[in-house]
């Protein structure tokens, strides 16, 4: 069971919700943090890393002792991250996307697969949780294919947790794609609901079942529930405005540390997921009360 | 002309709230909204579209059925997984890079361009704005923050504006990377959690390798005095201008769903500091 939380605007409260979950879960939990560009799981969680992979992207090597500048690379590169100027072939593999076509089609066999270094991934445990997150390189811009080595490491025993990214384009895609559930996490403001309204669009064609957590569910205005309604979105859960629950938060703590009244809440939302997704056998059944 | 980014690294830190502030309290002012994800800064500023076109994002591989011979050539090129069992292309998953068309002894694949998005020149009533959508779930993000900060860009010259005021994504990835490229200042807006602090070292660490000057806000600044010093701390030890804090005020969600800037309801704290913030940003500009 692969379950995602994202949620259109930034700073809603995925996290706070991605990482309660994944609490409340124990050891069934695994949570992997998709956010690689500004990675926070670990901020609440606290886990203890026992292993750290470098993660690279294949681009081309030159060998010019075998090049007759023939310029094939140049023309069957799409991105313009192999060029033939002259006698000299250049290479920017900052901007390279790892197709592997100049390789693969170089007549002479000149380029070689080197590697961009994307970031890097690091496993371990919080707790009985767990953990799996991807922190890109700073200065790194493509953060997809990171975030697939994130995904390979699910844990298909376990009850996988995605904390995904803010926005609703390619990195979200990549990492809500393949869930069976995904959460979207809002707050009833006119930025909340309309980011949450083009989150709801990009994920749509996907077909999996969604469901909304309203946070901070007592400020703003009442159109994200009416949203939710119009959409046939149920709302999973609604957690009022607390200043402790901000303040806990501040100073990293899980909201289920701060509030442990919303354990319960947590146990909740956990089993309407349940009910609401197709897999009605997963490990999920031993979760309501 | 001087080019103001404004970014965060965490999201909801508020960005657009002082975007938007900044236009009513500036002058000469060309608005652009470069997170062309989730760009929010239309809602408060309410632009009245004069000039709107598509954005050609990259192209997708197609594969023609009755051409193909199911060799499987294209599926076992492909880096990106994108060709299913039924040798069909995953629209989502395809970069556009087209070696299944090179690698295709019959000719099946083609290339075909897509369109990934619409951007706009408008009006508001704080100056001119350029600003975009590109379509939900879609990519090539930076390569439309570029298009509308261009636009932005000939905009400013051709009605002789001197600022440009750029609200930028969360992150620090590809669309903060073309945000930020070549910009005159960089305004970090970040909040005094442990979060906030950690997603704005990156941000700053980001910027900082581009050279650019830079300069830290801290929104709520109230939620934690500790981790709002540790912010401060960072700033000084970095170079990098400490602007001062806004603290929390229930009134920028009310100005928000009125659609409104805090600014244009005077008096509150978060207006009181937000014009503090400006009066000492400005001089940087």
């Amino acid at each position: 069971m692969i379950i995602s939380v994202a949620s259109g605007k930034g700073g809603t409260g995925k996290t706070t919700i991605a990482t309660s979950l994944a609490w409340v879960l124990g050891s069934r939990a695994q949570i992997l943090d998709c956010d690689v560009e500004e990675p926070n799981c670990h901020v609440l969680m606290k886990p203890v890393i026992t292993r750290e992979e470098v993660i690279t992207l294949p681009v081309p090597d030159m060998d010019m002792s075998k090049c007759t500048l023939c310029g094939r690379c140049g023309e069957v590169c799409r991105f313009s991250a192999i060029v033939v100027i002259g006698k000299e072939v250049l290479t920017f593999p900052e901007i390279c996307h790892g197709c592997g076509g100049c390789w693969l089609l170089c007549p002479e066999h000149a380029i070689r697969e080197s590697a961009r270094e994307l970031g890097a991934l690091e496993s371990g445990f919080a707790g009985p949780v767990e953990f799996v997150q991807g922190r890109l390189r700073v200065g790194e811009a493509m953060s997809p294919p990171l975030i697939r080595e994130v995904k390979a490491r699910i844990n298909p025993n376990k009850i996988a947790i995605l904390d995904a990214p803010p926005g609703a384009s390619c990195p979200v895609i990549n990492t809500v794609k393949g869930s069976d559930f995904i959460i979207l996490v809002t707050e009833p403001t006119p930025f909340g609901v309309h980011d949450l309204a083009i989150a709801v669009e990009a994920v749509t064609p996907l077909g999996i079942p969604l469901g909304v957590v309203l946070n901070r569910s007592d400020i703003g205005d009442l159109e994200a529930r009416s949203f939710c309604k119009s959409k046939r979105i149920p709302i999973l859960a609604e957690i009022p405005h607390d200043r402790a629950i901000a303040e806990g938060y501040a100073r990293g703590n899980m909201l289920v540390k701060s509030a442990p009244e919303y354990a319960s809440v947590c146990v909740q939302i956990l089993d309407r997921i349940r009910s609401l997704s197709a897999c009605g056998e997963s490990p999920m059944r031993n979760v309501a009360p | 002309m001087k080019e103001l980014i404004v970014i965060s690294g965490k999201g909801g830190t508020g960005k657009t709230t002082l975007t938007a502030c900044f236009a009513f309290l500036s002058e000469n002012t060309v608005l652009a909204d470069c997170d062309v994800d989730a760009a929010d800064l239309h809602i408060l500023v309410h632009p009245k579209i004069a000039h709107e076109e598509e954005f050609p994002g990259g192209v997708k591989a197609r594969i023609d059925h009755d051409k193909c011979v199911k060799c499987e050539a294209c599926r076992d090129a492909c880096r990106f997984k994108a060709i299913s069992d039924a040798m069909d292309v995953d629209p989502l998953s395809c970069e556009g890079c087209g070696v299944c068309l090179h690698v295709c002894p019959e000719d099946a694949v083609t290339l075909e361009p897509q369109i990934s998005g619409r951007w706009f020149i408008s009006e508001t009533r704080f100056g001119p704005m350029v600003h975009a959508s590109l379509f939900p779930g879609d990519e090539n993000s930076g390569r439309l923050v570029a298009l509308v900060r261009n636009q932005a860009k000939v905009l400013a010259r051709s009605r002789g504006l001197d600022l440009i005021l750029v609200d930028g994504a969360p992150g620090v990835g590809c669309p903060v990377i073309s945000s930020v490229t070549g910009a005159d200042h960089v305004l970090i807006v970040t909040e005094p959690t442990l979060s906030g602090l950690h997603d704005m070292e990156r941000a700053l660490t980001l910027v900082r390798g581009f050279r650019i000057p830079a300069s830290v806000v801290i929104n709520k600044i109230d939620i934690n005095p500790l981790v709002a010093e540790r912010i401060e701390s960072l700033a000084a030890q970095t170079n990098t201008t400490f602007l001062g804090g806004i603290p929390y005020d229930a009134g920028v969600v009310r100005a928000m769903v009125q659609r409104r800037c805090v600014v244009e309801e005077p008096n509150g704290p978060a207006d009181r500091a937000i014009r503090e913030v400006w009066e000492r940003l400005k001089p940087l500009l």
